[in-house]
Parts: structure tokens; sequence; C-alpha cells
């Protein structure tokens, strides 16, 4: 009796019918993949891209170089020098994040005392040349001035959560 | 004594003490913890952070562990509830006022106060009013002030009065007004003064040519020895990726206990400048060219090896390690001359003969506390070995008659039973010869330099001093080392020492004087200080003959070669001069054909003995600048070249092994056997001043520190006054 009905289903496509009816209903269901690059996720303000060094609104550069971020970041993906600045503070001379040894896990912008150090939501960024990979403090501070809106806003969005 | 010995209660364990100790004493031997900031174990007791309160049995109130003294029977809780809330209350108190500045603070990480706020302080503030803020001081180029960080331990105020021996910083006003400060406005001076910065328990006062340099966390600490006076006070380096941050000291207490002198602790500024040599160069016609090594190497050893016997002259530092100067005294051998010598300022080798085996201090440098009279003969002591100036203050404190003889009045920090000075040397000991000998009869040699001399009442004060002791010494300093009638004062000086019963000891140049004696860096003796059969050119009249080729290890002609006149000139008149230096200055440029670069005593390995005998190897701490390498590598690869046998060492362990067996045990012997007759120097007893060296003079390194040059000291010592 099975074997009869099984030769039924057989001849008359019963599976490739099963398969194609969950084609035709999903065929009528909101999409869930997105047309990347046209089409883009929402990004939580705490996500953790590429970094930034960030100044106060009077243009001074937030750093002080306490070194913090250097120490507690898990991949020494971090190096700073230091010195005392022109007006006698604390400054960097160098601060450098190699992109290829950083694991984003967003320690050195918890650790910074500051907020100078951040980690934008930007996510988009290759490299085409050996040492493209070590983001200098020009480039982080350059990132920081670009995308100062941004961060603002992530900032405060999530404030009240700290 | 059992009577002294009484049992007290810790924490529930007895434990032994003995009578008159303070608590926190105890408590530190047995390893029960209690907090602290003001009490320091080399300084008077303060009780004035009230960090130490622990709770005792039957006491109204917590007591401080520092100020407290130990009774039989004592019960003391140092973890008890009322003892961590008495101290927690103290630090909520400490942290009012205190600024939260941790991450710019260069004190960060290593700062008493924050590791103890860890463990007592709060998590969040109570106080909401205003906090205090102190303006800060320039209290000169060695120290950075931020007062507004200060708790008023008082540490650094106790270390001027009881260890500087000046009161240079003190306190005004009281309460929360009260504030430290130099009263006016002055410069902190002192030679040790660097050491406030270790005592200050936050970052008040702070290293300032290491001013936000770097991290406590992230350098490594490596032991090392100074090379700038025959002390060999230990000390660590802190380095960063390969780079000497800063300089702090190593509690040694056979040396330098917990105190490092300023000159030691910020001379690593000179290995960091700009006229480093960074590469080899040759002279070719007059005018300088880069080569590299392997071409610099082969015309060094072409030259040296093509000269003939007799015809190489070697000029080394005193500073030299061991290392160094044994494979110059085996390359000597090799090429057959016996012209080398590290006794580059000295100016009288008349009596070279008796000099001892190695300048010996005459005792251990703790042992200097426990002598009862001492008298120092030429040396301006707190410039020339700061911790040595240290340790006779404590013996002068203890009830020591300290005297001095120099060519000008030194200040120093404790009651002077003599100071002599305003003559020459020569003059002003033969008065205290003919004192010490009272009326009997001189020893044979000096009868002719006192005669018709009278003793005046210091001289007399010295001679008696010397006499009724029972630990006397009588020490002979750099200035009279450099004196150029040294035969004569030394003869002076040794029978002062034997009419009295005192022991005769030496302070000697440099770092490493002690270990050049003895691997035989000496025109007159050979490794181990065997005596040479046939003595070769010494200091003073090597560049006056035309030899064929002459080295300079670590030395720059127009500042270290004191023992000529003109040895510019003389140099650059020889036929080939090879200079190994870290250095390049106009006069090595006019005076070598050949300069070699080698690492400072922070790139290279080694081992100093110093001036009580004991032999200390060091690693290298830093990497070398430029092509830089260690003098050790140099001199055994020109070996290579020369062919000379057995020069296959791999480390600078090698080259020490092969030296000490060498050299074997020396003892130090310091009995002066002197010359049969003496005569009064003619016109050569000049008054000390024009041969004494500046504290910040002393050797290339310490001559281009930034920090110490900005000195007071430096400054006057370039303008010419005391």
């Amino acid at each position: 009796m099975n074997r009869a009905i099984s030769y039924i289903k057989t001849f008359a496509l019963w599976e490739l019918l099963r398969g194609l009816s969950l084609t035709f209903r999903n065929f009528w269901r909101k999409p869930v993949t997105l047309n990347y690059p046209e089409e883009k996720t929402p990004q939580s303000p705490r996500f953790r891209g590429l970094h930034a060094l960030r100044r106060y609104p009077n243009g001074e550069e937030r750093c002080i170089a306490c070194k913090l971020c250097e120490a507690v970041c898990p991949a020494l993906a971090i190096t700073i020098d230091s010195e005392v600045g022109e007006d006698g503070t604390r400054r960097t001379t160098r601060y450098d994040i190699d992109l290829f040894k950083c694991i984003y896990c967003g320690f050195c912008e918890e650790a910074c005392p500051v907020d100078a150090i951040v980690e934008t939501r930007i996510h988009e960024y290759h490299m085409e040349r050996p040492g493209e990979n070590i983001m200098t403090k020009d480039k982080l501070l350059a990132i920081g001035d670009r995308y100062d809106a941004m961060i603002s806003a992530d900032k405060a969005a999530d404030a009240a959560y700290k | 004594m059992s009577g002294d010995t009484i049992t007290i209660e810790v924490d529930g364990k007895a434990v032994e003490a003995r009578k008159g100790q303070m608590l926190i004493e105890v408590t530190d031997a047995i390893g029960a913890y209690i907090p602290r900031f003001c009490y320091h174990e080399k300084l008077s007791i303060a009780a004035n952070c009230r960090m130490c309160l622990v709770e005792v049995e039957k006491a109204p109130k917590p007591l401080p562990a520092c100020a407290t003294p130990v009774n039989d029977g004592m019960k003391v809780f140092t973890r008890s509830a009322r003892a961590i809330a008495a101290q927690k209350a103290t630090m909520e108190f400490l942290l009012i006022n205190h600024p939260l500045d941790c991450p710019i603070c260069d004190q960060g990480g290593e700062c008493e106060l924050q590791d103890l706020a860890m463990g007592y302080g709060r998590d969040v503030s109570r106080y909401n009013d205003g906090k205090r803020v102190v303006k800060d001081k320039d209290i000169g180029p060695l120290v950075s002030t931020d007062m507004t960080r200060c708790i008023h331990c008082t540490r650094c105020v106790r270390f001027g009065e009881e260890i500087a021996g000046i009161q240079e910083l003190g306190t005004t006003d009281r309460g929360e007004d009260m504030k430290i400060g130099t009263y006016i406005e002055n410069s902190v001076d002192h030679e040790l003064s660097g050491n406030i910065i270790d005592l200050c328990p936050v970052g008040a006062l702070n290293n300032k040519p290491y001013r936000y340099s770097a991290r406590a966390w992230e350098m490594t600490q490596i032991a090392t020895v100074s090379p700038h006076d025959c002390v060999g006070s230990n000390m660590y380096a802190h380095v960063l990726r390969g780079t000497v941050k800063r300089i702090v000291p190593r509690a040694n207490e056979a040396i330098n206990e917990t105190w490092l002198a300023d000159r030691d602790r910020f001379s690593y500024e000179g290995v960091y400048v700009e006229d480093r040599l960074s590469n080899p160069r040759v002279k070719e016609g007059g005018r300088w060219r880069e080569i590299d090594w392997d071409e610099a190497l082969s015309t060094a050893a072409e030259k040296l090896g093509a000269a003939g016997p007799g015809k190489v002259g070697i000029l080394s530092s005193p500073s030299a390690t061991l290392e160094e100067a044994y494979l110059v005294a085996r390359l000597a051998e090799h090429m057959d001359t016996a012209n080398v010598d590290h006794r580059i300022a000295r100016r009288d080798f008349s009596d070279q003969d008796s000099d001892p085996p190695f300048p010996f201090l005459g005792c251990e440098i703790a042992e200097l506390e426990d002598r009862d009279a001492v008298f120092v003969v030429g040396s301006n002591l707190r410039r020339e070995a700061p911790i040595i100036a240290h340790r006779l203050r404590k013996a002068a404190l203890a009830g020591a008659k300290v005297s001095f003889a120099s060519g000008r009045s030194n200040q120093y920090f404790f009651d002077v039973e003599a100071a002599l000075s305003g003559a020459g040397l020569v003059e002003l000991l033969s008065g205290v010869a003919v004192a010490a000998a009272g009326g009997g009869s001189l020893p044979a040699s000096i009868v002719p330099l006192c005669k018709g001399v009278e003793a005046d009442d210091d001289q007399r004060r010295i001679a008696a001093s010397l006499a009724t002791a029972d630990r006397g010494l009588v020490l002979l300093g750099n200035i009279a080392n450099r004196h150029a009638a040294y035969t004569v004062v030394r003869a002076l000086a040794s029978a002062i020492a034997e009419l009295t019963g005192a022991r005769l000891g030496y302070l000697s140049e440099g770092s490493n004087t002690a270990g050049a004696h003895l691997a035989g860096l000496l025109p007159h003796r050979s490794t181990g200080g065997e005596t040479r059969p046939q003595s070769g050119l010494d200091a003073g009249s090597m560049l006056d003959q035309s030899l064929e080729a002459v080295v300079l290890l670590n030395v720059e002609p127009d500042q270290d070669l004191r023992s000529t006149q003109d040895a510019v000139g003389k140099l650059a008149s020889q036929e080939f001069v090879v200079a190994l230096t870290p250095y390049v200055s106009d006069a090595l440029l006019e005076a070598a054909d050949l300069l070699l670069p080698i690492g400072t005593f922070a790139e290279t390995s080694g081992t100093y003995v110093n001036v009580a005998g004991t032999w200390q190897s060091f690693q290298g701490i830093a990497n070398p600048v430029g092509e830089a390498r260690p003098a050790w590598k140099v001199l055994r690869v020109i070996g290579n070249l020369l062919e000379a046998p057995g020069f296959d060492y791999v480390t600078s362990e090698d080259v020490l092994e092969e030296a000490r067996a060498k050299i074997g045990e020396v003892a130090p012997d310091n009995r002066y056997a002197g010359r049969p007759s003496l005569a009064r120097p003619n016109g050569e007893d000049a008054p000390a001043d024009e041969i004494d060296t500046p504290i910040y003079s002393v050797d290339a390194v310490v001559r281009r520190a930034r920090a110490l040059q900005h000195t007071a000291e430096a400054r006057r010592a370039r303008e010419g006054g005391a």
C-alpha cells in the first residue's frame, strides 16, 4: 500500500511541488536581505568601528597622554609617545593604532578618562599600501574632526546608560 | 640582651620586639602591613599623616603606629574594624584637597596615595565644596612641582634637614593653608636633592627632565651602577623601547643606602644628545668622511699593526669598564707597548711605583660612619663623591671630628673640626705634620718639607683629633691626586696618618680607577698589579713623544686630558690617532684621524670596581645610538684583526671571567713606602681651585646632561665662582 502511494507521489512531482510551495510562500514576504551598499542595516550608537581622536569645542586636543588605552589594549595595538606640550600640559607626540592588531573590543574607549579616543560607526575602509594600517595621530584627529557630529550624537545617545 | 626584649601581640600573634622600637618597625619586620605616608625608615618620625592609625588595647583612641613605642604585653590590632575605620577616615580627609588628576600625573601608577586609595578610599566622594589650589613653585631644573597634590607628609622637609643638612624646603602657614616651599623664591640646589622625588609619596615633587615622557608601568627596570664617581652607587634604569627614560636609586646599605646623587640620577640625558657619534668617520686629507665599520676597523688594525714596538700609546678614561681596561691591556701587550694609562687627570707621576695596588678608601663605604676622626685632604667632597660626603656627615653628627684641607673653603652642613684653605696643599699639610709629630721626630723623607714650619691652631686641632681617635682616617681626594706635587702631598698625608695612627685612604677619579689599576691599564704595572720590567710612557709625557699610533678610549682631549698641556695640539701632530668615543666634538675632529662610535655607560655591559674594592657588574640597559657598539666589542674585533691570541670572547662575561682569573685576589694595601727624601716643590703648590673639576663636568656624559647643566651649581661653575 505504502509503496503504491510512494509511486503515485513520485510521478505526480509531489516533493517538487512541496518545495515550490515554500518558495511561493516566501515570494510574497518582505525580504530580510539588503542591497548592500545601496541599502544598510541600522547601527547601534555603540558600534565599534574605526577609531577617532576627538577635540574639545575650542579645538584643543582631548588626549592627555595618560596611556591608559595603551595599557588596557589586549592586542597591544596602541603606541603612544608623550612629552610636555607647548603650553606645559601633557601631550602626545605620537599616537598610533595598528588596525591589523586591533580587535575592536572598545576597551580603549572605556579606559579613556577624557573621551578622547572613540570608536566610530565607520566600518567601510580599506588599505592599499603596506603601512596604511597604522592610524597616526593626524589621521585619527582628522577622522574625529570630520565625523564630530556623528560621534557627539552617538555619545549623547549612549550617555544615559553609562 | 634579654632585658631589652619584650613581647607584644600583633593581631593575636606574639611578637618579640626591642624596647623603644616604634610599633611600625615591629609590624614591618613581621610583614604586617600598615598603610603610611609620612613615615620613612631613613627619616625622623613626624606622625602627621595619621594614615598608620591602629587599635591598641586599652588605648582610648587609635594610635599612630609610627610614633607609638612598644610596651611589654601591648595588644595591637592592625586590621580590626576600628583600625580600618580610622584609616579610611584619614584617607577621606587626605583626599578632600587632593586633585583627581591621576591621568596626567607622572606619579600615576606608582603613587602611594593612589595605591592606598584603592584599599582605603570610598568610591564616591562625599565632599562637594571647593578644593584647595596651591601655586606651583619653580625650584630648579631637576624637580618639578605640582603643589596642589601635596598631602603635607613633610618627608621632603625632613630630608633637607636630616639627610642633606640644609633645609631648602619648609612649611609655611598651618591647617588647610599649609604650604611646602622655599620660603623665598629660590631653587633647591643640594647635590642629593633629587631624592625628594622618590620620597614624595604623591606627585607633588617629580622628576622634571622625565616629566610626561613615560608611565611607570610600561618601562622595564634594569639594575645598573653609577658611572660618574668612585662610589659605584647602585641604581635602576627605567627603559622604554630601548631608551633610558629615568634613573632611580637601588637600595644597597653597603654603598648608597637608598640615596642617589643628582649627577647619577640625571646624567642619562647626556646619552641622547645631538653630538652623539653615530657612524665611524675617517679623516682623509683634512676632510672627514663617514665609513662603515668594516673599513673603520681594518684601517685601525692596519695602522696599529704597522706601528713598531713601543710606538703605540693608549689613553683611557678612568670610567672605562674593567673589561675594556683588560682588553686594552691585552692589546697593548700584543702590540708590545707599555704606553698605556688611565690617569689622565694626574700631573705628577714621579713616585708612581709607590702607588697602592689600587686606590682604596681605607675602609668599607658603610664603615665611614664609624670613623671618629677624618681628615679629608684635597677634595671638594660634596661635589666629588656626594655619597661619601653624606656618610661623613653622618659620622660627624654621631660625634666624629671631620676636618678638611683644600684650596677653597667649601660648605659642609655639619660642624667641621677645622677647614684649612687659602694656601697650597703642601703648605697646609706640612703644618699638620709638624703638629702631629708634636716635637717628636718626623719621617726622614718629609723633614726638609717641614723645615721652619710652624703649626697654627687649626692644624694642631686636626692633628689632635686624629691622634686621639681610635678609628682615624686621612682621605686623599682628587684635588690632591691632580696636584702638581702629588708625591709630596701624599708623603705628607701618609706621614700624618702614620704619626697619628690613622689609616690612609684614597678617593679616585671616574668610576673604575680601581678596576683600571687591577686590569693593568698602567705604564708601570701589568694585569694583577705586577711591575712591568720596563715602564712605558705615562699620561703626562706620552703625547710629548712622537708615536706611530695613539688610541683614545672615551677621552675628550680638550677636557679630560688634564695631565697634558695643549693635548689637542699634541694629538693633532701625532701620526695617527684613533678615538673610540661616544661623542664627536671639535677637539676630537682636530685631534683624531679615525673616530669609532662606542656606547656610553647605558649601552654597554661591564664591571666597575669601586673605591672600596667591590666588583659590580651590570648589563647594557639601552639600545645603542646609531651604529655605536660597546667598546669591549670594538676592542675585541681590533684584537681579532691584529691576530692577537685568545680574542674569541663572545660576551663581556667571558672577558670578565678571564680578567678575574688573571687578576686573582689583590688585597688593598694603602701603606706608603715613599721616597727617601723630598724637596719642597717650587711654585707648584698652587691653591686647589684651578685643578678642581666642577661636579657637573666630570665626564663627557655629564657635560652633556641638559638639566644638570642648567642647575645653579653648574651655572656658578661656568661663571667661575665657588
